[in-house]
């Protein structure tokens, strides 16, 4: 079984989940920069000439994508909570996490199917 | 021949004609990024057709014989016009040619912030065409002509508050009124790239020391002098700008500050070579809270002029043409007594709204008449964006498919 990963946080985060999702050995991941609003709201910015301000629901925030076997989900799920809060007890806007079940995953270069697929090889 | 003055006079010319790239980023970056290219297109094709008019008949229009009204057909294809003349030889001098040729390719230019994201690209160059023919050539005549009933008259426009500017704004009055409002702005539009717009303020601003400080036509103190109420103008009316949108909403706008400053600049043009530094310095001021103010309401009276250029440009001409007035050194200002000037650019002014208003309405309405031209452009092509639409280039190429 496999499942996927998918995490928005701040972006001044990335860096810090990246890094730890890598010191766990999880080293297959996307990101993207996105915009939205959660309950951290949107943004208040200027239209026009610069003399109105208007609202918009375009907060950035970063998407992370990455699927990884089962017995893995609990200790990606934790690195990513412990590396993108931004205090100890979190704030709004910390983010979300989207885990949800793939149907099957395949490598390009050898045709490689599900969790061999996911999982480092050295070719030959 | 007079070296020294040429020397300045061409480089001043080069000077304005580089005001008009600024504009286009300056424009560009106020729009959505669909339509960037398009706004861009806007200024830079005007100097190439504009270049074309002026040389084969748009000068002689505006600066040939002694008419109240309009020039006449001497200088065509710019015969008659001399290159060893220096700029005091008055209009058969190629040096005031070539400066004047880049004030009438700024101006239609400026319109084009009104008509932003929804216009024909087609009409708008044969627009020009006709407007610089039409509206820019007589006024220009009237204000500067040998002959011209507003400088008979006596009013003072020193670099063209009326012809380049207050007309700008009222021919930008009459094009956002009859090609419509853009669709699906409600909300605000957020300009898509605000350092394009505070460096098109930059070319301008630098330009402009060319606009003002050369049209005295000489190297001289009284080009020194527009030089610095030029510079003092610009800076006081940003930091007004500035001021006021912290005042209004906590935030410091860029663009905000480079709206200012274009203010300024626009008010201290018809002023520059009659008011001191003190002067400059109230032009200034004046001009960025009259603009600030109109910009707030401008869109409670239903045109869409997209780049507020009524706003800045006819509101910041009008107070300029009649700042000169009040502000002007030597008694004949207001702040010495004198009404007269006053009374004689308050005529300028009228005149001008009211010749550029009707005239342009008229053109423009003939256009959107003639089979095959048209001011709208279509609903899906305006949905999609000007720049893939009408020029089949993309400003910003990033989904990596090439």
């Amino acid at each position: 079984m496999m499942v996927k990963i998918e995490a928005i946080v701040r972006p001044e985060k990335i860096n810090d989940v990246t890094a730890a999702l890598e010191s766990i050995g999880c080293g297959g991941f996307h990101f993207v920069n996105v915009t939205g609003q959660g309950q951290q709201k949107g943004v208040e910015v200027f239209t026009g000439r610069g003399a109105a301000l208007t609202h918009r629901s375009s907060l950035p925030k970063t998407l992370l994508v990455t699927v990884v076997p089962e017995e893995q989900k609990e200790e990606v799920l934790q690195t990513i909570i412990a590396s993108a809060r931004s205090s100890e007890e979190g704030t709004i806007g910390d983010g979300k996490i989207f885990v949800s079940a793939i149907a099957e995953v395949i490598r390009v270069r050898t045709g490689e199917r599900d969790l061999d697929a996911l999982t480092p090889s050295n070719g030959e | 021949m007079d070296s020294g003055n040429i020397a300045w006079m061409l480089m001043a010319s080069a000077l304005v004609l580089f005001m008009t790239p600024g504009l286009a980023f300056f424009y560009g970056g106020l729009v959505r990024g669909k339509n960037a290219i398009n706004m861009i297109m806007y200024s830079f094709t005007a100097m190439g057709v504009v270049s074309v008019v002026w040389l084969l008949w748009g000068y002689s229009l505006a600066f040939g014989g002694d008419g109240s009204f309009i020039g006449n057909f001497d200088y065509l294809g710019f015969q008659n016009v001399d290159p060893d003349i220096g700029p005091d030889g008055g209009y058969n001098s190629m040096t005031i040619a070539v400066f004047q040729m880049m004030f009438a390719i700024i101006t239609p230019a400026l319109i084009t912030g009104a008509i932003a994201e929804r216009f024909k690209f087609k009409t708008y160059l044969i627009f020009l065409v006709i407007w610089i023919t039409v509206v820019y050539a007589p006024i220009a005549h009237w204000v500067w002509g040998d002959g011209g009933w507003v400088l008979e008259m006596g009013a003072a426009d020193f670099a063209g508050g009326t012809v380049v500017h207050i007309n700008a704004g009222m021919a930008a009055i009459a094009a956002a009124w009859l090609v419509g409002k853009r669709r699906g702005v409600d909300r605000g539009v957020e300009p898509h790239n605000v350092p394009f717009v505070i460096l098109g303020a930059g070319i301008l601003w630098f330009g402009w020391f060319g606009f003002n400080a050369g049209s005295g036509l000489a190297a001289d103190g009284v080009a020194v002098n527009a030089f610095l109420v030029t510079n003092v103008a610009a800076g006081v009316a940003a930091l007004t700008w500035v001021v006021l949108s912290y005042l209004q909403t906590g935030k410091m706008s860029a663009v905000g500050a480079a709206t200012g400053a274009v203010a300024g600049l626009v008010a201290i043009t018809p002023a520059a070579g009659s008011v001191g530094p003190m002067g400059g310095l109230a032009v200034g001021f004046g001009a960025g809270i009259l603009t600030y103010i109109a910009v707030l309401y401008r869109h409670k009276f239903g045109f869409d002029d997209a780049l507020e250029v009524f706003a800045v440009h006819g509101i910041g001409g009008i107070w300029g043409a009649l700042a000169t007035a009040i502000f002007a050194v030597g008694g004949v200002g207001v702040i010495d007594g004198e009404f007269e000037l006053l009374g004689d650019n308050f005529v300028a002014v009228v005149a001008t709204m009211g010749y550029s208003f009707i005239a342009t309405l008229v053109i423009l309405k003939i256009l959107d008449l003639v089979p095959g031209l048209g001011l709208r452009a279509e609903e899906s092509d305006e949905s999609t964006g000007l720049d893939i639409s009408h020029h089949g280039e993309r400003a910003y190429v990033s989904d990596g498919a090439d």
